[in-house]
């Protein structure tokens, strides 16, 4: 793991959602006070993504798996927390200083019928990054690349005049991928790229992905709540509970022994093909919201196990044996009860 | 070329067009009146600004039909003695010169401003919607006649009517700016957290760049309705700012300023001198604010898609 591309460390990201002045002013114990409402959306995550591999990221909706991306990619400053980009720390650059780096991390959307500019022909959207980025470039050398990598990602060159409406959803998908691609970048996070998609498409559009990655080399943060996709494409998985890191641990080590007591549910709710009965952990209780978070390690609310020091103490992300390189933040676990 | 008749033949615009009949006689009518108002100079039996060929003795001549009619003036004259069929003529050139330069105005501001806003979001937004919503609190006539009665203090009466055209516009112009900027905002907002957009910030795009390739062209359909409407309320404000007497002087009327100076007349029976003008006003404004309706409705995804 010395040859990291992406670093982070104790990201948080929250959102004032409190709106103006007048909606922060509150009366407390007779005093006339400002109160500011921050939705937690991520609370300390610190992991690292290796050249070449694939880190998943999976939790429920509104675990901040998207706006840990987003934070990522620089969409958003963090709150607090740093991001390193091949040992150099980007969160806080100016968006000039950061245009480097825009040519070497590229991100990948969720909904192929938003993310791309539907008055823009595929040209048009294929063109932008490649001038944008390299400034002074032939025209033959721009329809050059162009066809190179519509061809690789599978959409006829011939069909560069057309306008994202002509385009299903799958093939739109394409066309994202195809403008992600074409500056080369080294690094693509991709938000859910897949859940939009019909089962069908998502399989053929997963393994464009895997193509690429094999071709081009890249690296993946691959945001997703589908666990079969994680077993898929995934090197790694990080497991996400209301903005913070429950377990990160290789894929085939996860799947076979997960330690959290929230991976362990999340993985009993797949559903099999063969028939074998699983006993199925069903989880009581509802999310906590992300507004006021549960005092000590965020699941305790929901987990069987949770005892006195789970409400109070903030579990730390550990290595759960020297055999084994998954890393838990779990009590539980950590004291060998489980 | 040839792709884009084809595609404009095709399109779901031209096929709604032709099967609404209110539509196409709208832009029939409209059509005339525009062209009607382009080449008033050559249409135009006479030339009201040519006070040499105005004999004051015609003056009050009422249409070529009625009784004591006369067949060289098929409206009839005003006052003055001017053909009231040319005046109109080339009223109706300058009202809508005013309405659509007024309009021109507003959308540029409008849309800069309303873009701007939306996009930047927070303090600012806040500071450009209070401006507007200060803006809208004056309405259009008290606006008007302050700044008329300044400027003819201060340059004239004289000097005042070869300034009144550009004044009017500019009147106009800013005292409806917030309506554009407030359509342009809200639709700005809509667009501006979809996906394409935060995929130009990856690219690493700069805000203007986004702001004006990315999301305006996106935003500009309901800037296209409420210019139709917006080009029949200039047209009406401007006629109401004539008609007060604060618009274009008498001897450039405009339908407005015709309406006015007939409205004097007309219990000494001298009807047509309004009455004409009126008609062509409303008219035009009728025609004008039905087009707008159509194309809302065709522009609007949720009636025709769903």
């Amino acid at each position: 793991m010395n040859d990291s591309i992406v670093r982070i460390e104790n990201l948080v990201k929250y959102f004032d959602i409190s709106g103006g002045f007048l909606e922060q002013l509150q009366i407390r114990s007779g005093k006339v006070r400002l109160h500011k409402t921050e939705v937690k959306a991520v609370n300390g995550v610190s992991f690292e993504i290796a050249v070449g591999e694939t880190l998943a990221v999976v939790g429920e909706s509104g675990c901040g798996k998207s706006t840990l991306a987003r934070t990522v990619m620089g969409l958003y400053p963090p709150t607090s927390g740093k991001v390193f980009y091949r040992g150099e720390r980007i969160d806080n650059l100016s968006s000039k200083q950061m245009l480097p780096y825009r040519q070497r991390m590229q991100m990948i959307f969720q909904d192929p019928y938003a993310s791309l500019n539907p008055r823009k022909s595929v040209r048009q959207t294929l063109e932008e990054p490649l001038r944008f980025h390299r400034g002074k470039i032939s025209a033959a050398e721009v329809n050059e690349r162009m066809a190179e990598v519509m061809e690789q990602v599978g959409v006829n060159p011939a069909w560069q005049d057309r306008f994202p409406h002509e385009f299903s959803g799958g093939q739109r998908q394409r066309i994202a991928i195809a403008r992600a691609l074409v500056i080369d970048p080294e690094f693509i996070v991709a938000d859910e790229p897949v859940s939009a998609l019909d089962v069908s498409i998502q399989a053929q559009i997963l393994n464009l992905m895997m193509d690429a990655q094999d071709q081009r080399g890249l690296t993946y943060l691959f945001i997703t709540h589908d666990l079969s996709v994680v077993r898929h494409v995934a090197t790694r998985v990080a497991v996400m509970y209301l903005g913070t890191l429950c377990e990160l641990a290789t894929t085939a080590e996860l799947y076979d022994t997960p330690y959290h007591p929230y991976t362990q549910a999340l993985l009993s709710a797949i559903p099999r093909v063969d028939g074998t009965k699983q006993k199925h952990i069903k989880l009581a209780g509802e999310i906590p919201t992300p507004i006021n978070l549960p005092t000590g390690c965020v699941f305790h609310s929901r987990c069987i196990h949770a005892d006195e020091r789970c409400r109070n103490e903030i579990p730390e992300l550990l290595s759960v044996s020297d055999t084994s390189g998954s890393l838990v933040a779990c009590h539980a676990v950590a004291e060998g009860r489980l | 070329m040839q792709t884009k008749r084809q595609k404009f033949k095709e399109s779901y615009l031209l096929y709604s067009f032709k099967r609404d009949k209110v539509a196409m006689v709208s832009f029939t009518i409209l059509t005339i009146f525009l062209l009607a108002a382009l080449f008033a100079p050559v249409l135009a039996p006479y030339d009201p600004y040519d006070t040499a060929s105005i004999d004051i003795m015609d003056s009050e001549i009422p249409p070529s039909w009625v009784a004591d009619g006369d067949s060289r003036f098929f409206l009839g004259t005003d006052i003055m003695g001017r053909d009231l069929l040319s005046t109109m003529l080339y009223g109706l050139r300058i009202s809508v010169m005013i309405g659509i330069g007024a309009v021109i105005l507003q959308a540029i501001i409008g849309i800069g401003v309303g873009l701007v806003s939306g996009y930047m979001g927070g303090k600012v937004d806040a500071i450009l919607m209070r401006i507007a919503d200060v803006q809208l609190s004056f309405s259009t006539l008290m606006v008007a006649i302050i700044v008329s009665a300044i400027v003819q203090l201060t340059f004239g009466v004289g000097r005042y009517e070869q300034l009144a055209v550009p004044l009017l516009v500019v009147i106009i112009g800013i005292a409806e700016w917030p309506q554009y900027a407030r359509t342009v905002r809200a639709s700005v907002l809509g667009e501006k957290n979809k996906e394409y957009v935060e995929a130009a910030r990856v690219i690493g795009l700069d805000s203007k760049r986004i702001m004006f390739s990315h999301i305006l062209p996106n935003s500009l359909s309901p800037v296209l309705v409420i210019s139709t409407v917006q080009v029949a309320n200039a047209v009406m404000s401007e006629a109401a700012l004539s008609f007060l007497g604060l618009g274009m002087p008498v001897s450039r009327p405009s339908i407005g300023s015709l309406i006015n100076a007939g409205f004097e007349y007309i219990f000494s029976g001298a009807w047509w001198l309004t009455f004409f003008p009126a008609i062509l006003l409303i008219i035009f404004i009728l025609v004008i604010n039905l087009l707008g309706d159509w194309l809302r409705d065709v522009l609007n995804p949720k009636l025709y898609k769903g």
